[in-house]
């Protein structure tokens, strides 16, 4: 079961991109949106797990010359900048979407296509 | 000193200046145009100066905090670089003039804000021309994308809903560019461009690289819109501003023709894009179909802009046929018809947005010989844009087509030279339609709208002119710019 991270990811993606896809509501697809996101996130770190390794912080005890005690930083600060420009694209969608709920009084995707028609 | 920072300088100078701009223009709202168009001046500057540097054969790099690469973050200027990037900031230079005339009446009481989106636009743009990072590049991509969602959203009353369809479609790429950046980063153990062009060259090819390929490749083509998954791009161009308009399409599906132009050649490497799976071979026909699509759609609309957006998914598919074809030829198509592209459709946007601010639309059915009569400057401009986006020569349009046509032929590929005479065709089509319209058909003098303005303002018909006429000098120049720069940007073992 070394791979059940990974398989969770895969759900996860699938998962976020049906609800962005196939979802009618706009706010659902936003919720398909942040589930698509974490999924990514959650691959990043799920690659970086190590067993039996400590954080990438100098111990006496270990010392330099065995890196394999640490676990790798990277991903976890690549993901910190992925986190932050997840937020920021939630915020630009949560913005529209309220513009769209204030124009057309709809957040259902087919309702709205009819009143953008209709001007 | 700028010689040592310059790579940073031009990303930086606009992100700067994006945060200052709402503080400079604060308590007087017209220094907002100025201050711009200044910023934007100094980048053009900077461009054409770091593409002289480049050219005398200096391979610029800044390494951020001085990490060296692998391990820090690199900005990297070769001749491919130094070329896109000039390419955007001057066409966006012409537009920013433009902008001054227009917006004020397209956007009013929100010129401000809305100036300090183009500038975190730019940075975004040339941040990913110019990083050598895979990580980077996708955070660059999302600060011009966030930024390219607000310039849309401003538009029209629909508006909002294109541009909420667009950030949808933009995240879905970004996530999966990023997916195929974890990808990569557990086969190879690097994120920098040249590190992993070393690396890729020597490991075996194994699915999980073939994964990172197709993830990112499937990312950056959303971004690109090219067919079939071009969906976002007609209602956000047409709901767009006009300014909004004729900056991001001439800048916005270049920029990721780009990192595929990147990806594909630099970093992956021929050997897998075309040896191992037939991955090229899926952008081609993807984009021939696109080509057709686009032109056939082009010709139904009866909106100009949306019009003009059907031409750009059509026009989206020439690069992408280009680099399909994987030899000199093509490639050299593909990345002058990015250049090409970029001013005709900035040029195309212009007169469009001129037609709307003077007479309050711009769908052809309604078009008439008044417009030639009111406007002859900006119907001139319309007719050399419209010929260079046939390919009559000696406008510029013709040569990005010939060298894309010549590739074909060297690779006996005829399904890809018939896809660009035909559509070649079917561009003089639609064009047409607004020619015989404008030059042709009497105006009737009863439904005369009196919104037609007298003349349009020189700060709009300036620009406008400028952008359609350069591409006389751009066709005549050609064999310059082929032998002189894009014959150097040619990836190795092509």
């Amino acid at each position: 079961m070394s791979n059940f991270a990974y398989i969770s990811v895969a759900i996860l993606l699938t998962l976020g991109i049906y609800g962005m896809v196939l979802k009618k509501n706009l706010v659902k697809k936003l919720i398909g949106m942040t589930i698509l996101q974490v999924a990514v996130i959650m691959f990043f770190i799920a690659s970086a797990v190590k067993g039996g390794a400590t954080v990438p912080v100098l111990d006496e005890r270990l010392g330099i010359p065995n890196p394999i005690h640490y676990i790798s930083p990277l991903q976890h600060c690549l993901m910190l900048t992925a986190i932050v420009v997840g937020v920021a694209t939630s915020g630009v969608a949560f913005a529209l979407a309220i513009l769209i709920y204030r124009r057309f009084k709809t957040l259902d995707e087919g309702i709205l296509l009819q009143r953008m028609g209709e001007k | 000193m700028i010689s040592h920072n310059s790579p940073a300088l031009i990303p930086l100078i606009s992100l700067g200046s994006a945060i200052a701009l709402p503080l400079i223009a604060f308590k007087k709202k017209a220094l907002a145009h100025p201050f711009t168009l200044l910023v934007s001046f100094t980048m053009v500057i900077l461009s054409f100066y770091n593409i002289a540097r480049v050219w005398q054969g200096e391979r610029i790099t800044y390494h951020f905090g001085g990490w060296l690469p692998p391990v820090g973050i690199e900005y990297l200027l070769d001749p491919l670089s130094a070329f896109i990037a000039c390419v955007i900031n001057t066409v966006a230079f012409f537009v920013l003039i433009h902008a001054g005339g227009i917006l004020e009446r397209e956007v009013p009481h929100r010129t401000v804000p809305y100036y300090a989106l183009i500038l975190l636009f730019l940075c975004g743009a040339n941040g990913i021309i110019i990083t050598g990072d895979v990580f980077n590049l996708y955070v660059f991509l999302e600060i011009f994308s966030l930024a390219g969602y607000g310039l849309i959203a401003v538009g029209e009353r629909a508006a909002v809903v294109a541009s909420f369809r667009y950030l949808i479609l933009g995240t879905l790429g970004a996530s999966f560019y990023l997916l195929g950046v974890g990808f990569l980063y557990i086969v190879t153990g690097s994120l920098n461009m040249a590190d992993l062009k070393r690396i890729i060259a020597v490991i075996p090819v194994n699915p999980a690289l073939i994964a990172a390929l197709a993830l990112m490749v499937t990312g950056m083509a959303l971004k690109m819109a090219l067919f079939p998954l071009h969906g976002w791009l007609p209602d956000a161009y047409t709901y767009a501003p006009s300014t909004t308009s004729a900056l991001i399409a001439p800048i916005g599906t270049k920029v990721a023709a780009y990192v595929l132009i990147r990806l594909l050649f630099f970093v992956f490497g021929i050997k897998i894009t075309v040896d191992t799976i037939p991955l090229l071979d899926v952008i081609g026909y993807m984009a021939a179909a696109g080509v057709l699509y686009g032109s056939l759609l082009a010709i139904a609309q009866k909106e100009m802009k949306r019009m003009l957006a059907y031409s750009s998914v059509a026009q989206i598919g020439y690069i992408g046929i280009g680099l399909s074809l994987a030899n000199p030829m093509g490639y050299i198509g593909a990345v002058l018809h990015i250049l090409n592209h970029a001013f005709m459709k900035g040029a195309l946007f212009l007169v469009a947005g001129n037609l709307r601010n003077g007479s309050g639309h711009s769908e052809i059915p309604r078009f008439d010989a008044r417009l030639r009569k009111k406007y002859p400057g900006g119907m001139a401009a319309f007719s050399v844009a419209a010929l260079s986006m046939i390919g009559i020569p000696p406008m510029a349009g013709f040569f990005s087509k010939w060298y894309l046509s010549l590739g074909a032929v060297e690779k006996s590929n005829w399904v890809m030279l018939a896809v660009i005479l035909i559509s070649s065709l079917l561009n003089a089509v639609y064009f047409t339609r607004i020619w015989e319209r404008v030059y042709l058909i009497k105006g009737n003098e009863e439904n005369d709208d009196t919104l037609l303005q007298e003349k349009e303002p020189l700060i709009l018909l300036v620009p406008t002119l400028i952008l359609s006429f350069s591409l006389i000098l751009l066709g005549l120049g050609n064999s310059f710019l082929v032998t002189k720069i894009i014959a150097r940007i040619i990836p190795p073992g092509m």
